[in-house]
């Protein structure tokens, strides 16, 4: 048994027939294709699979995916704008912000939406913003460094272009 | 797209190659790789930590929608998984050994055995046919404590380890110990817990097997640091399959810690299933709380210690006993661990005449143990730490000037450990290799401002707040390991010897290198760039590093035991210096000079006194891998193999200091500060090394505050989430401050020391001891991990006096 339903992702019109016990995160990373959302566990607490949906930073697996009927999802293939990555992007491969990148992707729109409401956060509402997310390899020291950093560059207006690829 | 055409930046911070890819969603593990008409594998899994299957009905499972295949062990042709390291290296040692089947078939010895596994078009639809599966259990006895295993009347696990024994090892002096201690002026003794952990790669693991019935072949996918090792393991040890008929690739791992270099249970049933299924590739992937019952767990000791010496500070003796906890079988290397990774090191930076160490290997109803993060190094470490700190109290001397009495000096390099810890029964020993202890120690207690720390915890004390202070000053082991020494103590076994390398430098000037050893995170990518571009000369944008897929790559070890820098590069740069011979022999072919006047500065072959003769590397492959006009003898071209065997480990040091404030209402431990003076060599980034430190930290921490595996006595996995298990999270730590010692080791050329592992094992002693410091106003003198609020109140409460 299947059931209808309709979302923008990533900027984009989707249709979709999903099992009513589907997850969000599920159907973004099997239906959609879109695998840089992860999945790290099964209780809802690591935070690997972090997306926006409606503006805000919410844990695609405690979703389900027809929840999520008409409603707006960006996921972190949607953050860079062409060749030139979000600011948060540039900085987690300035600052050594990840290294297996298994949680960077929910880290980062963990980040995106901490940043979206405070624009100069302390590192102590940084640490407490990304407390639902999990990292096993940093220490979280660099995560902090970079979003420290991200929000820098975001109030200066002046995150200079950085492509991917080299 | 910019160019990067920097060739110098070996030493150099520059950003990591792999990053674009990870920080854009592009990444590929495991979970990520779809394939035509792929099936999806769930395994059952016991429900008992200890029991007798009297039998399994499959017959409504195979009947459900998408049901493909149904497997039990006794459908299975394989044999049981290898256990590949022994306790070895003394005499007359005998190993016990049960090692899991791909499904159990008799009876299952920890929660968590997959006894069947069903094969589904779905992931869905294989998970609901697991609910349909009816197993006939009969429920034996559990046991799950490693000292308790071993006592008379203990439930018995295996009939071929008689009190669940799996080994009785032993190492050092043991008639000058025994003398030693009887004799000394002071003895302290103590029995402290090193307890077990959950790795938690944040990506857990996974495997795809695709047999291809048109060439008899299969390729396996796996979540793996080994994948070579594991396409040998597999093939010779349990399929039966022959070695050339399997591939194996390693995508991108999430994280890994240890938990990823064994042979596990699912990649034979992904190669037999698809097999089964007529060739559609099977994906089986781990849930978290799979994860925790069926992935390795790691530490697990149970020991005695008595250290002994003299009233004014001279360590005389260190005799250790442990009980080793390896689960209901054996790992892949399980046995290894707490013997030669573990009581080898136990003398830690210090030179003590006198240390014996016997460790007892033991079956219980647990998941299996075998290498996490440090493995065996973090738990000696721990001990000898905590030894320091309680014969210091005991002797009423300064911690750090205890340590200081009884560091190895300087010039006593390379060190031969007088009670034969570094020596196997045939003779075969390693040293240590280089160190200078105090500078380091120094360095970090200037730091933290040692001398003005009672001060400081008299003012916390009018906060309510006690304050303490806790060191470790450690040494690590890398670099495993010498071929010959390793094979020594393994008994012919043994994790990590030597490592692998090939170049090719293609027609169009571009560099190829492969590896052997197998990235988790710890930029490789990166690092043999920087590695390579400054021994060719060529940009690094010319340069790709691959790994991770058996076809066609030299056998590789793999990574982990901090070995990629110290091993693994020297593979490559050996492999470079036959690059640049040939080239050179070349260049002076096209130069009509001989090949001795030919000098070679980065990419220019040049005749020596002639700057206008020159031929660029790139000119040379063109040249040469046409061989329109190679001379005689000389094969086309430019592509070289090399193998390199490191002849001793290296022993990064340093000394970390963590000081913690304890709510004296609450038990609560807050981390306030941590320092860590690291001595790794030489440094091919220190940007990585930087975060490989900060990783390794906050593990370590972790353990000496926070996560615990917790059984039942029933065998029962209590911590068996992530919501039960205390994954450090960011709002608990403060800033992570590093400093550094800079002793090159001269066991390799680039005098690296490796630092995958060098954080955790220095921070968990750091941090136990900076909350013993804590209490010991209050009397406390010991408490066992993690030091969490219900501990460390209840300790509080029972040295006051109080109800506990």
């Amino acid at each position: 048994m299947t059931q209808p339903i309709a979302l923008v992702v990533n900027g984009q019109r989707r249709e979709l027939q999903v099992e009513p016990r589907r997850l969000l995160v599920q159907v973004i990373r099997e239906e959609l294709d879109l695998t840089g959302t992860h999945v790290g566990c099964d209780t809802s607490q690591c935070g690997a699979c972090t997306v926006h949906v409606d503006g805000r930073a919410i844990k695609s697996c405690t979703m389900l995916a027809v929840q999520a009927d008409g409603c707006t999802v960006r996921t972190i293939e949607d953050m860079q704008d062409g060749d030139t990555l979000h600011p948060l992007q540039t900085a987690f491969w300035e600052k050594h912000g990840l290294q297996c990148g298994f949680c960077t992707p929910g880290m980062i729109m963990a980040a995106a939406d901490l940043l979206e409401h405070n624009q100069e956060p302390t590192d102590d509402e940084i640490r407490h913003a990304i407390e639902g997310n999990f990292c096993r390899c940093t220490g979280y020291h660099n995560i902090v460094a970079a979003i420290r950093e991200a929000a820098a560059t975001s109030r200066a207006g002046a995150a200079k272009p950085v492509t991917a690829g080299t | 797209m910019t160019t990067d055409t920097t060739t110098d930046v070996l030493g150099a911070s520059i950003k990591r190659r792999e990053d674009p890819r990870f920080i854009t969603g592009e990444g590929n593990y495991l979970d990520d790789i779809k394939l035509a008409s792929m099936a999806h594998a769930a395994i059952l899994r016991s429900p008992y930590a200890h029991a007798r299957i009297r039998s399994i009905d499959t017959s409504a499972a195979k009947a459900m929608p998408g049901v493909l295949l149904v497997l039990t062990g006794a459908d299975i042709p394989y044999n049981p998984l290898p256990m590949a390291w022994p306790a070895g290296g003394a005499a007359g040692i005998q190993n016990n050994v049960n090692t899991p089947r791909a499904l159990a078939t008799d009876d299952v010895k920890w929660t968590g055995e997959g006894v069947a596994a069903v094969i589904a078009d779905t992931p869905a639809q294989a998970v609901d046919a697991l609910e349909a599966i009816e197993v006939d259990w009969e429920p034996l006895p559990t046991v799950v404590d490693a000292e308790k295993a071993t006592q008379p009347g203990a439930p018995q696990l295996h009939e071929n380890a008689p009190n669940n024994v799996v080994f009785e090892w032993n190492v050092g002096d043991k008639e000058g110990t025994d003398t030693a201690i009887e004799g000394a002026e002071v003895v302290v003794r103590q029995r402290v817990v090193n307890q077990r952990l959950i790795p938690n790669p944040m990506e857990t693991r996974g495997d795809i097997g695709w047999y291809n019935p048109g060439t008899d072949e299969y390729t396996v996918w796996m979540s793996s640091q080994t994948p070579h090792i594991q396409r040998l393991l597999l093939a010779a040890f349990v399929t039966g399959i022959p070695e050339h008929k399997i591939r194996v690739i390693s995508p991108d791992i999430g994280g890994a810690f240890g938990s990823k270099i064994f042979t596990y249970a699912d990649m034979p049933i992904v190669m037999l299933a698809s097999k089964l299924t007529g060739g559609r590739p099977v994906k089986w992937v781990e849930g978290r709380r799979e994860n925790y019952q069926s992935t390795i767990h790691g530490r697990d000791h149970i020991t005695y210690l008595e250290i002994a010496g003299t009233r004014d500070g001279e360590v005389t003796g260190l005799r250790v006993r442990t009980y080793a906890n390896l689960g209901g079988r054996l790992s892949t290397i399980g046995p290894g661990i707490p013997t030669t990774l573990y009581g080898r090191i136990l003398f830690g930076c210090y030179r003590i005449p006198n240390v014996y160490c016997e460790v007892t290997g033991v079956y219980t109803n647990t998941t299996f143990v075998d290498a996490y993060r440090g493995a065996g190094r973090p738990e000696a470490t721990y001990v000898i730490e905590r030894a320091m700190d309680l014969f210091a109290a005991e002797i009423g001397m300064d911690r750090a000037e205890v340590r200081r009495r009884n560091f190895i000096p300087p010039d006593a390099f390379p060190y031969d450990q007088p009670s034969g810890l570094l020596t196997a029964v045939n003779g075969s020993k390693i040293y240590v290799d280089s160190g200078n202890y105090e500078p380091a120690m120094d360095k970090a207690l200037a730091a933290v401002e040692y001398k003005g720390h009672e001060a400081r915890r008299a003012e916390a004390r009018t906060r309510g707040k006690l304050l303490g202070l806790g060191m470790s000053t450690y040494i690590e082991v890398c670099g495993v390991a010498p071929s010959k020494w390793i094979g020594a103590v393994g008994e012919g076994w043994g994790a990590a010897m030597w490592e692998s390398s090939n170049i090719k430098i293609h027609l169009t000037g571009k560099v190829v290198v492969t590896m052997g050893t197998q990235p988790q995170g710890q930029g490789h990518e990166t690092t043999y760039s920087q590695i390579i571009a400054h021994e060719l000369g060529v940009p690094l944008d010319d340069i790709v590093i691959q790994h991770s897929d058996t076809l066609g790559t030299p056998f590789g070890y793999g990574s982990y035991g901090s070995r990629t820098s110290n091993v693994g590069s020297h593979a490559a740069i050996k492999a470079a210096a036959k690059v640049k011979d040939k080239a050179r022999r070349y260049a002076a072919h096209m130069l009509e000079a001989s090949a001795d006047d030919i000098e070679i500065d980065g990419a220019n072959y040049r005749v020596k006194g002639s700057p206008d003769k020159v031929k660029t590397l790139q000119e040379i492959a063109f040249a040469l891998d046409l061989a329109f006009d190679a001379p005689e003898g000389m094969e086309p071209y430019l592509d070289e193999t090399a193998y390199y065997d490191t002849t001793n480990c290296t022993f990064p040091f340093g000394t970390h200091v963590a000081v913690v404030e304890i709510d004296e209402e609450t038990g609560e431990v807050e981390l306030v500060r941590y320092l860590a003076v690291d001595d790794v060599g030489n440094k091919i980034n220190p940007m990585i090394v930087a975060g490989q430190l900060h990783g390794g930290i906050a593990q370590g921490v972790g353990q000496a505050l926070w996560e615990g595996a917790i059984y039942g006595e029933d065998g029962q996995l209590l911590s068996g989430s992530m919501l039960d298990y205390a994954i450090p999270r960011a709002s608990w730590f403060p800033p992570l401050e590093l400093d550094e010692t800079v002793t090159p080791t001269d066991v390799n050329p680039l005098g690296v020391k490796g630092v995958g592992e060098a954080g955790t094992i220095a921070s968990t002693a750091a941090t136990a001891n900076a909350v013993i410091d804590a209490l010991s106003p209050l009397g406390v003198r010991h408490l066992d991990m993690p030091h969490t609020p219900q501990t460390v109140w209840r300790a509080i409460q029972a040295a006051k006096g109080g109800r506990a």
